[in-house]
């Protein structure tokens, strides 16, 4: 079984008030997953009962093969964890912190992993070679947050949780972490669970998306898939005899066929555009916000 | 190798750089210099007005008492308010995140604050031995004394300090406990006047906290015997020092793992998130 991560019916109740109501999802070796939804969706909750930070309220919940709620020292040495708003450790130098932080992580070497990470190395694949001697408080938001994630993975974690990890990234730094959590992934085989708010991002990283809101996954699957499940979001754009055209067929392959069967060469300019995620996004979480509280059906790919 | 000791080397390790770091940031610096010259001038203020009843600079007296004053200060004061600070600013979480790593972060907290309450001490003793006459820092059993006083008082603060760190939502919200802390128990441990000079039933009071016994420890330790017949039962009580060091000691090294396991089990990124939210809207 290569199940990192299997989650049944997970539940999270605060009083009165239902925040998970059912959340069910696995995670493979490897796979990179994005959980998406809106504000108060219930993301932050999900990750910190996966993270061992909180006690769920009722459901089965499998971190490593271990429940995360009696997740011990040795559980948590393969796990990484990328919080939102790290501003600890201000003092200290960068490459110190990350030596001390890989210090208590030697013990847990497998056959397999050494742990940790070398810590030139790490400050290398992060790029802050350049800062390794800077105090932290004289890093830059984006370098800031480079550190963050190298001290999330110094151990060498089988298991990532990045909650929000590109918040105030310039687009340079962001293609470059985009780089770092892909190879991390492929490379190395770590299981990476990440939240975001930019769907650009959950695209380009994410092997898998869940959407995630009013307490239940309305979605999983990769953005294709997802995109698949809502007909009538792509758009087809041509021109003929100098006039231009815009449709969006239910299915735009066989649109496109007819298309040209009819006219032939007399199509010019053809453009096909699938729908982005972030138009498969808002059509799903708004169908979802129609239908009534309960009878909220997952649409899995 | 086994986790545990890896842990303490490197809270050990941990410990010291951050002393290090204190001594090399410039505001830890001159809160430093503030502490010590506050009292030197404090001291230095007294120096003409005697003991009641001695032929003793008050001065003198005082300088020594403050040493006792000074362990609460650095070990109740410093090592809670870390608590709170680290606790709001994502240390600890942090800390919770790594394998072992709250034992490092203990470890390390303990080493650096008691670097710095050494610091302190030696500091103001050096410059006292300057200024006064009348300390006994000559004879090897004043550094005796000196030395159980002290890693007695430490083991007594510490864990207090870290007990009560955890109870503060905040570090705003623990400031004015700290002073009324401080201020009230400088005030009736005996540390600017004999405590025997005090109503009665404020030397009942003051003599259940530490502060008390640390100053009377450091005063056996520093200063001639013959000043012993200020003291109440003119005697040093060494004994009685021990007996109420070591409770507290028992008591906060029982309490604060339960309460820091406690507070530890409720930090997680939502809860370091909405504090500094908080913080930022000045609330």
């Amino acid at each position: 079984m290569d199940d990192v991560l299997v989650v049944r019916d997970l539940q999270m109740r605060y009083g009165e008030a239902d925040v998970l109501k059912g959340v069910s999802f696995r995670a493979r070796r490897g796979e990179v997953l994005a959980l998406l939804g809106p504000n108060g969706a219930g993301k932050t909750t999900t990750i910190e009962i996966l993270e061992g930070f909180r006690i769920r309220s009722a459901g089965e919940v499998s971190v490593l093969g271990v429940d995360p709620a009696h997740g011990g020292e040795a559980w948590r040495a393969r796990t990484g964890v990328v919080l939102q708003s790290w501003r600890d450790h201000a003092k200290w130098q960068v490459r110190e912190l990350l030596a001390q932080q890989g210090r208590y992580y030697a013990p847990y070497s497998t056959v397999g992993i050494t742990r940790p990470w070398d810590v030139d190395d790490l400050l290398e694949s992060v790029g802050l070679t350049r800062h390794a001697r800077k105090r932290v408080s004289d890093l830059s938001g984006g370098q800031r947050r480079r550190l963050d994630v190298a001290i999330g993975i110094v151990g060498r974690p089988e298991l990532l949780f990045l909650d929000e990890p590109t918040t105030g990234f310039d687009p340079e730094a962001r293609r470059e972490f985009h780089d770092l959590v892909r190879g991390l992934a492929d490379r190395e085989e770590v299981t990476i669970l990440l939240t975001t708010h930019d769907l650009d991002e959950a695209e380009r990283l994410a092997d898998r998306i869940l959407i995630l809101t009013g307490g239940t996954i309305i979605a999983d699957g990769s953005a294709d898939e997802l995109a698949r499940t809502l007909p009538g979001q792509s758009e087809v754009r041509w021109t003929r005899d100098g006039q231009p055209f815009t449709r969006s067929p239910e299915n735009a392959t066989a649109f496109v066929r007819e298309l040209f069967q009819e006219y032939g060469e007399a199509i010019e300019d053809l453009e096909v555009r699938r729908a982005s995620l972030e138009d498969t996004y808002m059509a799903l979480v708004h169908q979802a916000e129609r239908r009534t509280p309960r009878g909220l059906a997952a649409v899995t790919a | 190798m086994n986790p545990t000791v890896v842990a303490l080397r490197a809270g050990l390790s941990r410990g010291w750089i951050e002393l290090r770091q204190s001594l090399t940031t410039q505001s830890d610096l001159f809160g430093l210099a503030f502490r010590i010259g506050a009292v030197l001038v404090v001291v230095i203020w007294t120096r003409g007005t005697h003991l009641p009843g001695m032929d003793f600079s008050l001065g003198t007296s005082t300088l020594v008492s403050v040493l006792g004053l000074n362990l609460v200060m650095y070990g109740v004061v410093t090592m809670g308010d870390l608590l709170v600070v680290e606790r709001e600013d994502g240390t600890l979480l942090r800390a919770k995140a790594t394998p072992n790593g709250m034992l490092g972060y203990l470890v390390g907290k303990v080493v650096s604050t008691a670097g710095q309450v050494l610091l302190a001490l030696v500091i103001t003793l050096f410059i006292g031995a300057f200024l006064f006459t009348g300390l006994t820092i000559g004879h090897p059993g004043s550094w005796l004394t000196l030395i159980w006083v002290l890693v007695l008082g430490l083991l007594a603060t510490l864990p207090a300090g870290a007990v009560l760190g955890s109870l503060f939502p905040s570090q705003r919200s623990a400031g004015p406990w700290w002073l009324l802390l401080l201020g009230g128990l400088s005030a009736i441990s005996g540390i600017f006047y004999p405590i025997t000079h005090m109503p009665v039933f404020l030397q009942y009071i003051g003599q259940v906290f530490p502060m008390y016994w640390l100053g009377l420890g450091m005063r056996s330790a520093l200063l001639p015997n013959s000043l012993v017949v200020v003291e109440i039962g003119h005697s040093w009580r060494h004994l009685a020092t021990f007996g109420v060091l070591a409770t507290w000691s028992v008591v906060g090294l029982v309490l604060a793992p339960v309460v820091l396991r406690r507070m530890a089990r409720r930090e997680s990124g939502s809860t370091v998130a909405t504090r500094r939210e908080k913080v930022l809207r000045g609330t």
